[in-house]
């Protein structure tokens, strides 16, 4: 069992989630999730690791309120026991001196792009931040990332901030007025990755995507999260989860992502009269 | 792979020596071999394939005390017990045989654990057919063999009913700690032979319950899991300590075990890499490896949705690939889970199947279909990528392979069309990466398979050993369950010299002051 220490809010739908666990915290570097389990009747999901404590013991994480397993984490409180808090899983981010790197993170994606923004940025690069939100009262961990950006950009559907735009026009706005970005990393739902990664491709910058399948064991045991790259099959557990985003088959991953939709809608219609009859 | 043929001298003098026992002598005389050649093989009780394929309770009932020990009458109690040659872990199979015919269940149990601490599976899952059974000196006079199989799981079984479990006395500690990594059959097994020795034992775990194979892969109705909860709550109350939810590799490397004070190790991570046909399609939804549709079925329970929070696409169409004991175990899964049509689909002919005939015949009762010289080629999905037919090739059987069977040739132009609703990839699996991936010294075959030596099951690693799947590719419970018990012994005398090397350099250091 995994002691929750603590769980918030964040903004409307998006909760963290910080857990104990000194031996992942030990050990977790960028770019790395780990699979969780609510409860003993719970689904295995993955979710990226945001943030740790090395000393505390600790593992954040955060998460968007969508099915039934995000459901019941986002009613745990501190002092609670989830059975399944495993890791850390997947191969790391690569951490390299590139020059100019432009993180691009979206929903959960803000917060699982703050490690590597932090790692990317120690490692000497320049770094530019875009944050993507629908509105500004989505926005969080604006600080945070600031502190770990030379630039940072809010691309948002409404007034508030400097893009008043969709992502990938955002980041070609981007892209023409820097002279030189050597690297996009981008996090966040499917959407999001395949559209910067659509619109990175005519510049010719590699772009590394973090993705997401459905999962159930996470050690590459099952193949549930199978993708396709460079039409090769890969599983997004070992193989990944980075991939670069010119070579991935984004249909086939928006389709497979799909496969319970039905199921999900029927397990959380059960959930919630359980829960709240 | 050396299989070793020859029994072991201490093996033969101990089936001697309870050979001359005078409780023997005097069973063996009250009733002649010829009487006993008469007496017909106890039939397993089995419950009506059309009751049972409908839920996942489990198919045989297990023989009661009564048929038990009349089966038990049919051993002839051979001087020469060909029986235990074929038993990987050399369990003294007339002993306990005979110990029920007297009626005598605790001291049978006690025999057969000195050997297996995991009767009530092994009886269950077993090839016993091709191994004990296959070389019973009564299968050579009459054609039936003892029902070695089922006396055993009548053995484990009569035990837990008591619930009064036998624990053997543990010596003092001896003060090492081993690490057991994976807590499948070679693990488990590993675990409380060297409990039993007094050494510390941990066993990490990556999933959130212990089993291994045998929680996320073998089912329900074969391998109910309070029989597997009950093997892994002895190894408990024999002093091992389970680490679920730990990945060696990933939250701590086989090396940071050891700078925790970890002084052997053994390696039983298993075959948990799925292979696939890679033919276009296979990507579609649908389509699962059998290690993922068995893993949603038997460890998430997705039998019981919504209950259970993780979902399974009910088939109603389903097509299984392969024809081993898995592909049996997913058909016979997807018949459960309400499949119209259950299929095997198989390259080859009914007789190169290496899937248990048992298994194989409670398929057909159960009205599973069989499409034998059958490839896919092509699977063809919707408009939503769900997978809604597959394009087959017939097959016909040329010369055998390296396997011994014989290779199966495509037949040019036979392709035809199979609507199916559902796959279900059941062509084996190689041998997890993790571990090699994250030990560099550690020495890796051309199949990702650990290396190591055959006689000792040590690896590249001085005071790491390995067995199972892991070293075998996909084989058996019963094989891993045989590497893992040469694996203790070896790691026992491993840690015992590593004792007296230590008193020899402290006594050493004595001398020099």
């Amino acid at each position: 069992m995994a002691k929750i220490l603590l769980r918030e809010r964040l903004v409307p739908n998006i909760h963290i989630l910080e857990v104990y666990s000194p031996d992942i915290a030990r050990k977790c570097k960028p770019g790395q999730f780990v699979i969780i389990m609510p409860d003993e009747h719970g689904e295995r999901i993955p979710l990226t690791i945001a943030d740790w404590d090395r000393k505390k013991g600790s593992v954040t994480s955060v998460f968007m309120v969508v099915g039934t397993s995000t459901h019941k984490l986002s009613i745990l409180k501190a002092g609670d026991e989830i059975p399944v808090f495993v890791g850390p899983l997947g191969r790391p981010s690569e951490i390299k001196k590139y020059g100019t790197v432009l993180c691009a993170g979206g929903c959960f994606g803000i917060a699982a792009i703050y490690p590597l923004a932090r790692a990317l940025k120690k490692a000497g690069n320049k770094v530019i931040t875009v944050l993507d939100v629908k509105a500004n009262y989505l926005l969080y961990w604006e600080d945070k990332l600031r502190a770990e950006s030379d630039l940072l950009f809010i691309s948002a559907r409404d007034s508030f901030y400097d893009c008043k735009d969709y992502i990938p026009r955002t980041l070609k706005n981007i892209m023409k007025k820097e002279s030189e970005i050597h690297r996009v990393h981008s996090i966040g739902c499917t959407y999001l990755m395949s559209t910067c990664s659509e619109a990175t491709k005519p510049y010719g910058i590699k772009t590394i995507v973090s993705l997401n399948p459905i999962m159930v064991d996470g050690t590459g045991m099952c193949g549930a999260c199978r993708v396709t790259v460079d039409g090769k099959t890969k599983f997004a557990c070992v193989d990944g989860p980075d991939f670069d985003g010119h070579l991935v088959d984004w249909e086939e991953l928006f389709s497979r992502r799909k496969s319970y939709f039905e199921d999900e809608i029927q397990s959380l219609c059960y959930w919630e009269k359980k829960e709240f009859p | 792979m050396t299989e070793k043929k020859e029994m072991a001298p201490e093996l033969k003098e101990g089936l001697k020596a309870e050979f001359n026992k005078e409780w023997r002598k005097e069973l063996r005389k009250s009733l002649p071999v010829k009487e006993r050649t008469k007496l017909r093989r106890q039939k397993m009780p089995e419950r009506k394939p059309e009751e049972r394929n409908v839920d996942f309770d489990e198919v045989n009932l297990g023989l009661d005390a009564r048929k038990a020990k009349k089966e038990a009458q049919r051993c002839l109690d051979c001087a020469n017990p060909q029986c235990v040659l074929g038993c990987p872990v050399g369990i003294d199979i007339p002993t306990f045989i005979k110990l029920i015919e007297i009626g005598d269940f605790a001291q049978s149990i006690q025999k057969m654990k000195e050997t297996n601490s995991l009767p009530a599976i092994c009886g269950r899952v077993c090839p016993q057919e091709t191994q004990c059974e296959e070389l019973c000196n009564l299968k050579k006079a009459t054609g039936t063999p003892v029902a070695i199989g089922n006396l055993e799981r009548f053995i484990a079984d009569y035990e837990m009913s008591q619930g009064d479990v036998y624990i053997p006395q543990i010596p003092p500690p001896t003060g090492y700690k081993v690490a057991i990594i994976g807590a499948g059959p070679a693990g488990l097994t590993v675990a409380g032979e060297l409990a039993k020795k007094g050494h510390k034992v941990t066993i990490f775990e990556a999933l959130h319950v212990a089993g291994g194979v045998l929680a996320y892969g073998i089912p329900e109705f074969r391998l109910p899991k309070k029989n597997l909860q009950a093997e892994v709550d002895y190894l408990k109350r024999l002093g091992v300590e389970l680490k679920t939810n730990f990945i060696v590799g990933l939250t701590a490397t086989l090396e940071d075990l050891r700078n925790d004070g970890f002084d052997a190790f053994f390696i039983g991570t298993g075959a948990g890499l799925p292979n696939f046909m890679r033919v276009p399609g296979e990507n579609l939804i649908g389509i699962y490896s059998a290690n993922e549709y068995l893993t949603r079925v038997n460890l998430m329970r997705a039998y019981d949705f919504p209950k259970y929070d993780t979902p399974v696409f009910l088939g109603k169409r389903a097509a299984v690939l392969g024809g081993g004991n898995v592909a049996m175990d997913s058909v016979r899964t997807a018949k459960r889970l309400g499949a119209e049509l259950a299929a095997i689909v198989y390259r080859r002919s009914r007789i190169e199947m290496p899937a248990r005939i048992e298994e194989v015949h409670h398929a057909e009762e159960e009205g599973i279909e069989f499409h034998f010289l059958t490839t896919p080629t092509k699977f063809i999905g919707d408009e939503k990528h769900q997978v809604k037919a597959m394009e087959c090739l017939r097959m016909e059987l040329g010369e055998p392979d390296s396997s011994g069977r014989r290779r199966p040739i495509p037949i040019e132009g036979s392709e035809f069309i199979m609507d199916v609703d559902m796959v279900v990839v059941a062509i084996g699996n190689s041998p997890n990466p993790l571990i090699p991936q994250t030990t560099p010294q550690l020495k890796v075959g051309k199949w990702g398979n650990v290396e190591v030596d055959w006689d000792t099951m040590a690896t590249s690693i001085e005071g790491v050993y390995a067995g199972g799947d892991i070293i075998r590719g996909g084989a058996t419970v019963i094989l891993a369950m045989g590497d893992a018990r040469i694996a203790a012994a070896e790691m026992d005398k491993y840690l015992n010299t590593k004792k007296s090397k230590l008193q020899g350099t402290k006594s050493k250091k004595r001398r020099a002051k």
